[in-house]
Order: C-alpha cells, then sequence, then structure tokens
C-alpha cells in the first residue's frame, strides 16, 4: 500500500520539479531520494506488516510478504538504475523531469500489478506501466527509430490490451458470481465453463504479450532497439518482471486449481519462447538487439515458475528477478558507454577497462548461470519447482539444454573482452567515473552474494 | 564440527586464497614464485592428511559440515575419504611439478596465469573432497571456468573456438546432470540438522544413497550423470572437444586437463554414480564398457596415424581412461582396484609425458613428429626420462602401470574374455604409437629444427626425477597404494548382490 500512494505522489513531484528548477542535475537527485524512500517505505511495511496508509481497498489489493519482497527487488534495481544510469536518462533529451516522473508512475503500475486482487486493478495497473512506456520508447523525438518502435509498441500493447479487456469480459460475464475478485472465479467442475475458457486464453495471450513469451514476442526486439538505451534497461528488466509477476500471480490466484487444464499451454509457449529466444540471440551482432532476444530467452526460463506454480517456483520467481534485473541493469550501464554497440565493440575492453570487464563477466556468468552467482540459484530454484511438478519432466531437459545455447551469445561479448585485441579503445576515455566502477563492483557483489547465500532474499517471503 | 581446521578445508582454501593473492601481483616472478610455494605447502598438507587416513581415530580432522543454505537441506559437506584422498594427493603433487617444470615458460599476464592455475587446483580438491550433491556441483563447475579462461587466454591459434567447444560441452553435460541431482533430492528422505532443524530432502551424500528411486527411475537418472562424467573423461562419442582443446592448449594447462581433470569424471562415477544408482550401474555396465572399448581401439588407431604429438598423447589418453572406466564397471575387486591404482599412475605419467613434450616444443616450435629427429644426439637425458615415461605408459612390468593395467584385465577377464581381448588389443597399440614417436623424434638424423636444442635444466631433471621415482616406486611396491585404496573398492563392490 505504502509502494502505490508513494510512487504516485512522488511522480507528481517529479514532474513539478522541471516548473521550480531549470538545473538538468535536480530531477536526477530528487529521483534517487525518491526510489530509495519508496524503498525504505516498502521494506518498512515488509517488516512491520502495517501500511502507514490505513485505506480501505475493499480487498482489492491484497499484500503479503511474497509481494512486498517482491516489491523490494523491483525497487532497489530500480534504485540500483537510477544510480548507474541516472545521468545518461539526462542525456536523452530536455524533459528530465517528466522522465523521472513517468519512471515514478511505471513504479506505481508496478505496484499494482504485484498486489492487485481483482481483475479491473490488474487490468490498470498493466494500463499505467504500458503507457508512459510508449511515451519513453519515443522519447528520443528526433530519431526515426525510436518513434517507429514508439508507434509499434503502441499499436501491438493496444491491441493486447484490448484482448486483455475483452478476456476479462469474458471471465466476468461466465461468472455467476458477477464479480472480478480474481479468487472468486467460477471454475467449475471437471470442466471449465466455455466462457472462463475463452476469457482465460485471451489473459494467457495478452500477459504473454506483456512478458514478450513466444510467439507474442514480434514487438520485443524492435522496441528494445529503438527505445533510447537507457530505457531499454528499464524496460527489459523491472517492467518484465513486474509483468511476470502479475502474470504469475494472476494465474496461480485465480486458475491455480484447474492447473492441469491449462499448463499444456504453458508448455507450449516456454519451449517457443526458449527456442526463440536462444537461437534468434546467438545470430546477432549488436548487443542491444542480443539483450533483447536474450530477454525473450530468459523469460522462457522465468515460465517455469508459472509452469510449476509451488513454492520454489515462487521463490525462484523472486530471485531469478532479482539475479536477471541486476545484471542486466549492470550490462546495460556498460553497454551506454560503449562506442560501438556491436560486439566487436566490446574487443579489448578488459585491458583498457579491467574492472569493468570483470564486472560485466560477473552478470554475463549470471544470466549463463554459472554457480555461485544469483543467475545460477536462480535457474536452480526455477529447475527444483519444474522437477518437483512432476508433470513433463522433459520440459526440464530442453530448458537445461537451452541455458547450454544461452553461453553462445553471452560468452561472445566475454571472449570479445578478454582474448580479443583492438586498436581502438572501446570506451572514450573520462567516460567511466570511479563512482561508477564503484556502483558496479557493489552490482557485481549483489550477484555473487545472492549466488552464495540466496537465503537473504528468499527468507524475507516467509517473514 | 571440529573447533580446529580439517585437511579437506585447507585443501581448498589455501589455493584458494593464494589464488586470488596472485592476481595482484606484479612482474613475472613474485607470481610465479608465490604459486610454485603454495602449491608446495599444499603438497605439504596433503602429504600429512595421508598419516591421519584412519577415520575411525581421526574422523574430526577428516570430515566437516558446516550450515549452509540450510532452507533446502544443503550444507557445506566436505571429507576425505580412500579415492579422495589419493586423488588430491595427486592433485597436490602435480601442481608443484606443473609449475616448476614449466617455470621457464614466460607468461604474457603471469598474476592471471597463476592466479587462475591456483583457482582451478581449488576446484579440483573441492570435487574430490565434497561430500554433498549440490555442493559437489559447484566446483564441478567451477573447477571448468578458470580452465575456460586459461585455454582460451594463453593457447594456440585456434583457441578461442576449441576452448569454447569444449566448455559448451562439459557444461551442457553438467547442465543435464544438475536434473539428475535435483530429480534424486526430491527422493531423498528429511534431513534432522544438530541443531534440531528440519530440511524435508537432503543434497548430503548419505542421503543420496538412502534415496527412495525404483529401478526405473535409476536406469534414466544414470545416463543424466553419466553423460556429464563421460564427457569429463571423455567416454567415445563424447570425445570430440578433447584432442583439439589438449592441442591448443598452453602445455602446463593440458596437463591438469589430462592429469587431473579427467580423474574429475571417473572419481564421480566411484563416489556418486555407482553408488547411488546401483541397479541401473549393474545393468548397463555391458553398454558402458563396451562404448569404452570402442573408445579404447577407434582411439588407439587414430594415434597411429597422428602426426602431432599433442594430439598423439591426447588420443592414448582417451584409450586409457577408456580402460579404467571399463574396468570400474566390471565391477569386481581386481577391476576396480587396478583401476584406482590407475587413476593415480596414469596421473603422473601423462603429466611426465607432458612436460617433455612442452620441452621439445618450448625449443623448437615444432608440435609434428615428421618435422623432428634426433633429439637424442642433443638432449640424452631429456630421452632417458621420456622413454621411462612412455615404458611405463604402455604399462611394462616394473612400471607404475603395470600393476594397475594388470590388475584391470584380470577383472575384466573374470567378467568376459571378450572383453579383455579386445581391451589388451589397445595395448599393443599403444606400444606402437608410443615406440613410434619415441623413434622418429628422438632417434634418426637431427634437423635443423632439432640442432638447437639443449638438454634440461636441473628443475626440469628434479620434476622428471620425482615422476621416474614414483613410477619405480609404484611399480615395483603397489602396496601401499592397495592399502589406501582396498577400503573403497570393498565399498563399492560391495552395492553388488
Amino acid at each position: 500500500m505504502n509502494a502505490i500512494i508513494f510512487s504516485a505522489i512522488w511522480g507528481i513531484v517529479m514532474m513539478f520539479s522541471g516548473v521550480f528548477t531549470k538545473s538538468k542535475t535536480t530531477p536526477r537527485y530528487l529521483a534517487i531520494a525518491g526510489i530509495s524512500l519508496l524503498f525504505i517505505l516498502n521494506a518498512l511495511e515488509l517488516y512491520s506488516g502495517k501500511a502507514l496508509f490505513a485505506v480501505d481497498t475493499m480487498d482489492m489489493i491484497r499484500t503479503n510478504s511474497l509481494n512486498l519482497s517482491f516489491l523490494a527487488v523491483a525497487f532497489g534495481s530500480t534504485l540500483l538504475f537510477f544510480l548507474l544510469s541516472g545521468r545518461d536518462v539526462e542525456k536523452v533529451g530536455e524533459h528530465v523531469g517528466e522522465y523521472f516522473a513517468l519512471l515514478f508512475f511505471i513504479l506505481c503500475g508496478v505496484s499494482l500489478a504485484a498486489t492487485f486482487n481483482t481483475l479491473l486493478l490488474l487490468f490498470i495497473g498493466i494500463e499505467i506501466i504500458s503507457i508512459p512506456l510508449y511515451i519513453l520508447t519515443g522519447s528520443d523525438k528526433r530519431n526515426l527509430k525510436s518513434n517507429e518502435a514508439s508507434l509499434k509498441y503502441f499499436l501491438m500493447g493496444s491491441f493486447s490490451t484490448g484482448i486483455m479487456l475483452m478476456g476479462i469480459a469474458f471471465i466476468y460475464g461466465g461468472n455467476p458470481n458477477a464479480s472480478f475478485y480474481i479468487n472468486n472465479i467460477e471454475l467449475g467442475v471437471g470442466k471449465m465453463p466455455a466462457m472462463v475458457a475463452v476469457g482465460l486464453t485471451f489473459l494467457m495471450i495478452s500477459m504473454s504479450f506483456k512478458v514478450s513469451a513466444a510467439p507474442f514476442h514480434f514487438w520485443t526486439p524492435d522496441v528494445y532497439d529503438g527505445a533510447p538505451t537507457v530505457f531499454t534497461s528499464f524496460m527489459s528488466t523491472i517492467v518484465k518482471i513486474a509483468s511476470f509477476f502479475a502474470f504469475v500471480r494472476l494465474f496461480e490466484n485465480a486458475f491455480g486449481q484447474i492447473q492441469d487444464q491449462w499448463q499444456t499451454l504453458i508448455v507450449v509457449i516456454t519451449i517457443a519462447t526458449l527456442l526463440i529466444g536462444n537461437i534468434t540471440a546467438i545470430f546477432q551482432q549488436s548487443v542491444k538487439r542480443m539483450l533483447a532476444y536474450s530477454s525473450i530467452a530468459q523469460a522462457g526460463f522465468m515460465m517455469l515458475s508459472l509452469f510449476a506454480l509451488n513454492n520454489w517456483g515462487r521463490e525462484g520467481l523472486v530471485l531469478y528477478s532479482a539475479a536477471y534485473s541486476v545484471a542486466t541493469i549492470g550490462l546495460f550501464a556498460i553497454l551506454i558507454r560503449m562506442k560501438d554497440y556491436t560486439i566487436e565493440g566490446f574487443n579489448g575492453l578488459a585491458k583498457q577497462e579491467p574492472v569493468v570487464a570483470l564486472t560485466a563477466t560477473i552478470f554475463l556468468f549470471s544470466l549463463t548461470g554459472i554457480p555461485l552467482t544469483a543467475g545460477f540459484q536462480g535457474k536452480f530454484f526455477m529447475l527444483m519447482a519444474a522437477v518437483e511438478n512432476g508433470h513433463n519432466f522433459w520440459l526440464v531437459i530442453v530448458a537445461v539444454l537451452f541455458a547450454a545455447i544461452s553461453a553462445f551469445y553471452y560468452f561472445r561479448i566475454i571472449q570479445a573482452m578478454y582474448f580479443k585485441k583492438s586498436e581502438e579503445q572501446a570506451i572514450e576515455a573520462g567516460e567511466i567515473t570511479t563512482g561508477f566502477k564503484v556502483l558496479l563492483v557493489i552490482a557485481a557483489v549483489i550477484i555473487i552474494a545472492l549466488g552464495v547465500y540466496p537465503e537473504f532474499l528468499i527468507g524475507w517471503l516467509y517473514h | 564440527m571440529g573447533s580446529y581446521i580439517t585437511f579437506p578445508e585447507l585443501l581448498i582454501w589455501l589455493p584458494l586464497v593464494a589464488g586470488l593473492i596472485a592476481f595482484f601481483l606484479k612482474g613475472q616472478g613474485s607470481a610465479k614464485n608465490l604459486a610454485i610455494l603454495a602449491s608446495l605447502l599444499i603438497l605439504a598438507v596433503s602429504v600429512a592428511s595421508l598419516f591421519y587416513a584412519d577415520d575411525s581415530k581421526y574422523a574430526t580432522y577428516n570430515r566437516v559440515n558446516y550450515y549452509w543454505l540450510k532452507h533446502i537441506g544443503n550444507s557445506f559437506y566436505v571429507g576425505l575419504d580412500g579415492t579422495g584422498r589419493l586423488l588430491s594427493f595427486l592433485t597436490a603433487l602435480s601442481f608443484p611439478i606443473i609449475f616448476i617444470s614449466t617455470q621457464k615458460n614466460n607468461y604474457k599476464n603471469p598474476a592471471a596465469f597463476y592466479g587462475l592455475m591456483l583457482l582451478t587446483q581449488a576446484g579440483l580438491m573441492g570435487v574430490f573432497v565434497a561430500m554433498d550433491a549440490l555442493l559437489f556441483y559447484f566446483f564441478w563447475e567451477l573447477a571448468l571456468i578458470p580452465v575456460y579462461f586459461l585455454c582460451s587466454k594463453w593457447g594456440g591459434e585456434k583457441r578461442i573456438q576449441t576452448t569454447f567447444k569444449f566448455f559448451v560441452y562439459t557444461f551442457a553435460g553438467s547442465l543435464l546432470m544438475l536434473i539428475g541431482i535435483i530429480y534424486v533430492y526430491q527422493h531423498t528422505p528429511q534431513r534432522v540438522f544438530e541443531d534440531g532443524s528440519i530440511s524435508q530432502h537432503s543434497f548430503a551424500l548419505q542421503s543420496f544413497l538412502a534415496a527412495s528411486l525404483n529401478p526405473e527411475q535409476q536406469k534414466w537418472l544414470f545416463w543424466l550423470f553419466f553423460t556429464a562424467f563421460a564427457i569429463k573423461m571423455p567416454i567415445f562419442p563424447f570425445h570430440t572437444w578433447q584432442p583439439d582443446t589438449y592441442d591448443q592448449s598452453p602445455t602446463s594447462v593440458t596437463m591438469v586437463l589430462s592429469g587431473l581433470m579427467v580423474k574429475m569424471g571417473l572419481f564421480a562415477v566411484i563416489r556418486w554414480l555407482i553408488p547411488v544408482f546401483p541397479v541401473a550401474a549393474q545393468s548397463f555396465s555391458g553398454i558402458v564398457i563396451i562404448l569404452c572399448i570402442i573408445g579404447i581401439l577407434y582411439a588407439s588407431f587414430i594415434a597411429i596415424k597422428q602426426d602431432n604429438i599433442k594430439k598423439l598423447i591426447a588420443y592414448s589418453s582417451i584409450a586409457h581412461i577408456g580402460l579404467m572406466c571399463a574396468a570400474l564397471f566390471a565391477l569386481n575387486e581386481l577391476s576396480v582396484q587396478g583401476a584406482m591404482i590407475q587413476m593415480f599412475n596414469h596421473g603422473i605419467n601423462i603429466i611426465g609425458m607432458w612436460i617433455v613434450v612442452d620441452m621439445i616444443e618450448r625449443q623448437t616450435g615444432a608440435k609434428n613428429i615428421s618435422q623432428l629427429g634426433g633429439v637424442a644426439h642433443k638432449a640424452p637425458a631429456l630421452t632417458i626420462f621420456l622413454v621411462i615415461i612412455a615404458l611405463a605408459n604402455i604399462g611394462l612390468p616394473l612400471t607404475n602401470a603395470f600393476v594397475g593395467e594388470f590388475l584391470m584385465f584380470s577383472g575384466l577377464f573374470q567378467l568376459n574374455i571378450w572383453y579383455a581381448v579386445a581391451a589388451g588389443f589397445g595395448i599393443i597399440l599403444a606400444a606402437v604409437y608410443t615406440l613410434r614417436m619415441i623413434q622418429k623424434v628422438f632417434y634418426g638424423n637431427s634437423n635443423s629444427l632439432t640442432e638447437g636444442i639443449t638438454d634440461i635444466s636441473f628443475a626440469e631433471k628434479a620434476s622428471l626425477l620425482v615422476i621416474v621415482a614414483f613410477i619405480f616406486l609404484f611399480g615395483i611396491m603397489p602396496q601401499p597404494l592397495i592399502d589406501f585404496t582396498k577400503e573403497a573398492v570393498s565399498h563399492l563392490i560391495a552395492i553388488k548382490k
């Protein structure tokens, strides 16, 4: 509750920051202060179990230690994002205050999407996430690619929103209780009613679109590639994990009991996502585009928690979100500073900037799933979940084989950084400050700490 | 939990800490000296651990169990048992030999090189002492990462692709094993920790042994694990990464790969695969042995045709490892005993071979048999050492490998005479290609490349002398090795009902 209210308030504060100050850096400091406060308020609620504001939400919002821990991960990642890439937000254009305001509104949507208990709030949450994103994608106004991406995203996004709304309508209409509450949907005995089946399918399609699961992923590479890199970083991490969390929350609470009736669909989506994400990523020359496909591939792995729907899956989802976000934000922060976005652009980076190359290696290890990194623990928990589920065991084997394939594209960057030489400097001298390096090292330490001792985070789920 | 530090912990932490320190050293000499000193210290610890082998008296020195990830029933559980002790000793012994014999090589960025080498040692030690499946998996993977960097950074021309192939092969294999581990884990009984907390399942070795798996489950789990181990060893048809990797790696890394890392696979079969899946191990032993024998013959035939010395030794290594693996799966006392002894001896011998190859390559820059000739005129001492090591490698009586091979063949013979005949044919072929290599490289007329070769230095002589001493010591008096592994052997064959 704290998070929803405070993120909305701070979004408004950020909007007005542009009015009262001409300085370009003030909004960034304000934003960092805001996100820190947001993180603390959320942590307080997680710790004490009580919100600052006692609002009667008519049970439309439910907070528990699971979704509050998830929000802690999302806000923590955003804090890291602001610290690492805040400067780059300033470089996108004139309206720095507005960019941060939109980011805070997205966070408000994230909070709603993590805590909703009715289909309506889910819809509102997803929309609050999406609409500012359309704007941010197009924020590089003079760049045609950015415009194209924005328009494409907007059209496809509205389409999927329409499908979602239609799904909600079907479920509402087919429900004799006539209610939007997700735990109050009449699922029938034996076979679900036709109206619910249609609604469920529509919801699955629209949510798959939001998390860019195949075959609904076509917008992802173009949008991620066209958007200003700094917003791609935000979009592919915090937004993606939030949509995922909403996806799992919806299907677990609303349709969890009849999982055996829709699990096969999830299996198909998972395999398609893993296949398309991993195989296409291998052939990318641009690291930015490669990371876009890798985010699809990682989504495939996260789908396992939806496939399993058990404790391991829940723990795994939170852990995976943290591991994936921190590593990807770190990589994007480095990528923004590169002169050349192709893989060859990374040649010789280890010699020029050993610390940056080392942390990038740790991030890439984590994404690949090498032990003692957070990414390994995330994958490990997901596999535990899927094995415990007991059905479709072969899916697990397919998933790990794709994890091995993912090494092909992640390790190309490592190879470029360490084993290839370059005449030119990979990064303009002076781009890398000591503070930036310290932040990268902190991010790498978080990755390793979570990899060695994931109970730091998991413990909070049961607080 | 003891109040003092135990041997397995020391064996892991010493190389790890030394390796991390080495990264921060400057200059060619300092990292090298640190590596040599640290590896000698580790050797001392390992030798000391040999005197505390009696588990009934010294259990507190040999085993330790820290809580770690209690929530999922995992702990930092390490311990030394017969096989693990022997292989950790082999690891501890090999590294100083490798460092000293290759100290003439000057590496670019020595701090990173020696740091990564020591980290590899830590990973290997971890594999040999881990008593917890997840911990074992961690070390299994972590031993690979420094090797990946070592080969890709300091290797030959085609190093990047070759090493990556090696990496992906082993990574895919270990992920399959991870699934197997998870599946077995979910069938283990609940575990009560000493402080009273309970976890539903556990990764500890004892829990894995107590897992309730029916023969059907064992059978497909067996293949998940076996694939990982077979890739590491490597067993035909998973061997394709190996010759190229041995060829492209810097020789000191090749020594680690061929002498020690392949033992990880064999060791894993002894500690995990056969005890956890006894039924499957017995029902598939025929298939595995046949795969091994195909590998032995296939590799030997290719070795005969090889011109590249490094690849020749790589293929001969496939044949030797195949024999050991076949002997393990024969599952009778003689063959398993032979395989355990041979694991140690093969490590010693093959490192000796590589040392000689490294010296020749460093001085002439040539890797091919056809380019070389007449080395014996210029380097008589080197030649004597090589001949001894090579003869040991093909298992001549009075050398260490003879004992192991004799036992392995007797064991295979007991099982099925045709297995022994086919595998024995491999040994004959080994004599063919080894002697051919010696003849072509060391005898005959010297040419412009080999004109300039100088004989070996004191440090090289010393390390080769150690190896030759071990060859004769265990060739004439194998009893200590047998005593050492006797218990492990009887444990392993006890699964056969």
